[in-house]
């Protein structure tokens, strides 16, 4: 990355394109994340959205964006990425739109609709070589509707709909394992709390074409059991104790690199042990297996990953 | 202007192309596949110059479709039945886009239980979405209102996108004779699309389908497009008008065949018109002063061209090719509340329920529904709504019925042995 504009914090965008005041709660990582998107992406950018927190970023007659915007349905947004993306193709081949005129596509999703009921048409449109960005929000969890379990959810925590004394019970699914799978252009982890890497990651994201994946954490007040101040905080953790790796795949490199890795990591139950939806390991009385089984699972991923 | 033979599928497909359209989302069903292989391969030969993406879904389909439109290109797609309910959630949204396209669709039955023979109850599940929806009886019709189905849909007082629905196989696989406009007919009769404000560009950025919040703003755009769908009624007028000047085919919004002095009419939509024209000649010539009222617009609603098209007839059969389950026929239930209080109104509507899953109706059923409408307008009571259903079609069913249970028994002996 050595090409990167972004060598420092203080190359980072000081003043912001996206709108305050929107619905979002206090404190949340998504709309962290998004504030630095947007601004590396720039304005000439038509945000394709499928239902979920983010949608109701845009209540009218107010939207925080500079550009465009187009909310569709849940299943559905890189099909309408794609309708988007070939009428301006179209107008600018034929002639009726001035090639300045044009606009990036980005799709912009929650775990909800990225790690489930999206994933036909996200499959899909990374099988036809679609031009464009995906940016899900991941908050591990249905959040809009109150934080019932997603296949995003990691295990052991509590949710709206897993309120047994272990929490979840299945891993988390593997979203950029499913992306790399299906070969697209280019596909990245990141997340607010570690700005540098994630403004390095859409500037390369932004650089290619073809179908693209930004999956950033997305800490979460509500639907996790925290205080909106420890945000950030409970971000950095993520990262520092592995559960969050930072990692990206080029197509053409074909491998995967781990951008920030921490050594030695933080044990897992730093990161945990500030959320409400793991306190239950914690208190009354600590779930041990539980909680061994979590760090095993973090360190077996960072064993394989040498 | 040539003359050829083509199918309902062809005729659709010959309409997309003269109407120049840019874009066409597309995805397999029968009966419908016809229409984009033929786009697809006129493409390829660069006698079209627009792009056809297959998706994985109807649902992405009419999701990409809308978002093309938005996008301000002129969009044509194409579904049948089941694709039609699979893109259901977003034929309902992308109506509220006010981003006009046209949608055909092959009218096929629904399951369960699955079939692939027509009748209507796909296309009018699609009833309150904000889609507007002509009904063809003839391939050249398909052709003429794809025409016509952009120019009212994209007038700036209306933009809603628009069904154009054929009966599958019936109409879809029938070769009739069909004249196809000259490309200068259609280019005066058609201007290209002027997408005007509702489009998305780097100068001039758009939020589209954004949320509300509370009832008022959300009663607001919605009566708002059900206001458009309306006054899409005279605009269509207009455009049917103009097709007739460019083309010289008359295409109103409501056929009224034999109705001036008619006593009985029948009512229906599609390619069943041309049967029930027939009868109502075949009953003329027994001296039963019979007529056909069929919409070609279902909507919006032409209400009023229907009354006047009803006024002075006793006694009206009503064949819905569909049913609205624990209600009945859906054309029955719009024609009473179009009629009740009207001056001149029938004095029976009979309700007929037919021609389901392809079943064909016969002149002599035409004949029958004919008597026992008349009867009920003389008598001033209307007999029960009724099933076309011969004795001979439910002797079929119990022979299937006695192999199944037969099968059956055989399988639980063996279990036995």
């Amino acid at each position: 990355m050595s090409e990167t504009r972004f060598q420092r914090m203080n190359d980072l965008p000081s003043t912001h394109l996206l709108g305050g005041g929107t619905a979002m709660c206090a404190g949340c990582g998504g709309l962290q994340a998004l504030q630095l998107v947007y601004d590396v992406l720039g304005a000439k950018t038509l945000f394709v959205n499928a239902a979920g927190c983010m949608t109701l970023l845009s209540i009218y007659p107010f939207t925080p964006f500079r550009g465009s915007w187009l909310y569709t349905a849940m299943a559905c947004a890189p099909a309408g990425a794609q309708g988007a993306r070939d009428a301006l193709d179209l107008l600018v081949a034929k002639g009726r739109m001035p090639k300045q005129e044009d606009l990036s596509v980005v799709v912009l999703a929650g775990d909800g609709a990225s790690y489930g009921m999206g994933l036909s048409s996200t499959s899909a449109a990374i099988d036809r070589g679609l031009d464009f960005l995906y940016v899900c929000y991941d908050n591990e969890g249905y959040g809009n509707t109150g934080q019932q379990a997603s296949p995003a959810t990691p295990p052991g925590a509590r949710t709206a709909t897993d309120g047994s004394a272990s929490g979840v019970a299945r891993p988390k699914k593997d979203l950029f394992g499913l992306w790399v799978a299906n070969r697209p252009t280019y596909v990245a982890t990141a997340s607010g709390a570690e700005p540098l890497d994630l403004a390095r990651k859409v500037e390369k994201a932004a650089s290619l074409r073809g179908p693209r994946l930004l999956l950033v954490h997305a800490p979460c007040p509500t639907g996790w059991g925290f205080e909106p101040a420890e945000m950030a905080e409970i971000g950095r953790l993520a990262v520092a104790s592995g559960v969050w790796p930072l990692k990206e795949w080029e197509r053409d490199t074909g491998r995967v690199i781990h951008t920030k890795v921490r050594r030695p990591r933080l044990p897992v139950e730093e990161y945990l042990s500030r959320q409400g939806r793991f306190r239950h390991l914690f208190e009354p009385a600590r779930n041990e297996p539980v909680l061994a089984d979590i760090q095993s699972g973090v360190d077996a991923y960072w064993d394989a990953a040498g | 202007m040539s003359r050829r033979l083509l199918t309902g599928n062809a005729a659709a497909a010959w309409g997309a192309r003269l109407a120049r359209i840019d874009y066409a989302p597309a995805f397999p069903i029968t009966p419908q596949t016809e229409i984009l292989e033929a786009l697809g391969g006129w493409i390829e030969a660069g006698e079209l110059d627009a792009k056809l993406v297959l998706l994985e879904s109807e649902h992405s389909m009419i999701a990409a479709a809308g978002a093309a439109a938005a996008t301000g290109v002129r969009v044509f797609t194409a579904t049948s039945s089941q694709g039609l309910l699979y893109g259901m959630e977003m034929v309902f949204t992308v109506s509220g886009w006010r981003a006009p396209f046209v949608l055909v669709n092959v009218s096929r039955g629904l399951a369960t239980p699955i079939t692939l023979e027509p009748d209507h109850t796909d296309v009018l599940a699609a009833r309150d979405s904000g889609f507007l929806q002509i009904h063809c009886a003839t391939s050249q019709e398909v052709l003429d209102s794809v025409l016509l189905a952009y120019r009212f849909g994209e007038d700036p007082r209306v933009r809603l996108p628009v069904i154009v629905n054929l009966d599958g196989f019936h109409l879809s696989f029938t070769r009739e004779p069909v004249e196809i406009p000259t490309p200068e007919a259609v280019d005066a009769f058609l201007p290209p699309f002027d997408a005007g404000a509702v489009r998305f560009r780097a100068s001039h950025p758009v939020s589209q389908a954004v949320a509300v919040l509370g009832s008022g703003p959300y009663s607001y755009f919605r009566y708002e497009t059900h206001l458009a769908a309306q006054g899409a009624l005279c605009v269509y007028d207009e455009a049917a008008a103009a097709f007739a000047r460019a083309c010289g085919r008359e295409w109103p919004a409501v056929e009224a065949y034999r109705c001036d002095d008619a006593e009985l009419a029948f009512f229906l939509i599609g390619s069943l018109a041309t049967r029930a024209r027939d009868a109502v000649d075949r009953l003329r010539e027994a001296g039963v002063r019979a007529g056909l009222v069929r919409p070609r617009l279902l909507r919006p609603y032409p209400a009023a061209a229907i009354a006047r098209a009803l006024e002075g007839v006793l006694a009206v059969a009503v064949v819905d090719q569909n049913l609205s389950m624990g209600k009945g026929g859906v054309l029955h239930a719009e024609l009473a509340s179009a009629l009740w209080g009207a001056p001149g109104a029938p004095r029976a509507l009979v309700s007929f329920i037919g021609g389901l899953g392809g079943r064909s109706v016969t002149l002599e059923e035409f004949r029958e529904m004919a008597e026992i409408a008349l009867r009920a307008g003389r008598e001033g009571r209307t007999p029960p709504p009724r099933l076309l259903y011969t004795a001979e079609e439910l002797r079929e069913v119990r022979k299937l019925q006695a192999i199944a249970h037969g099968e059956r028994a055989a399988l639980a002996t063996e279990g036995r042995s």
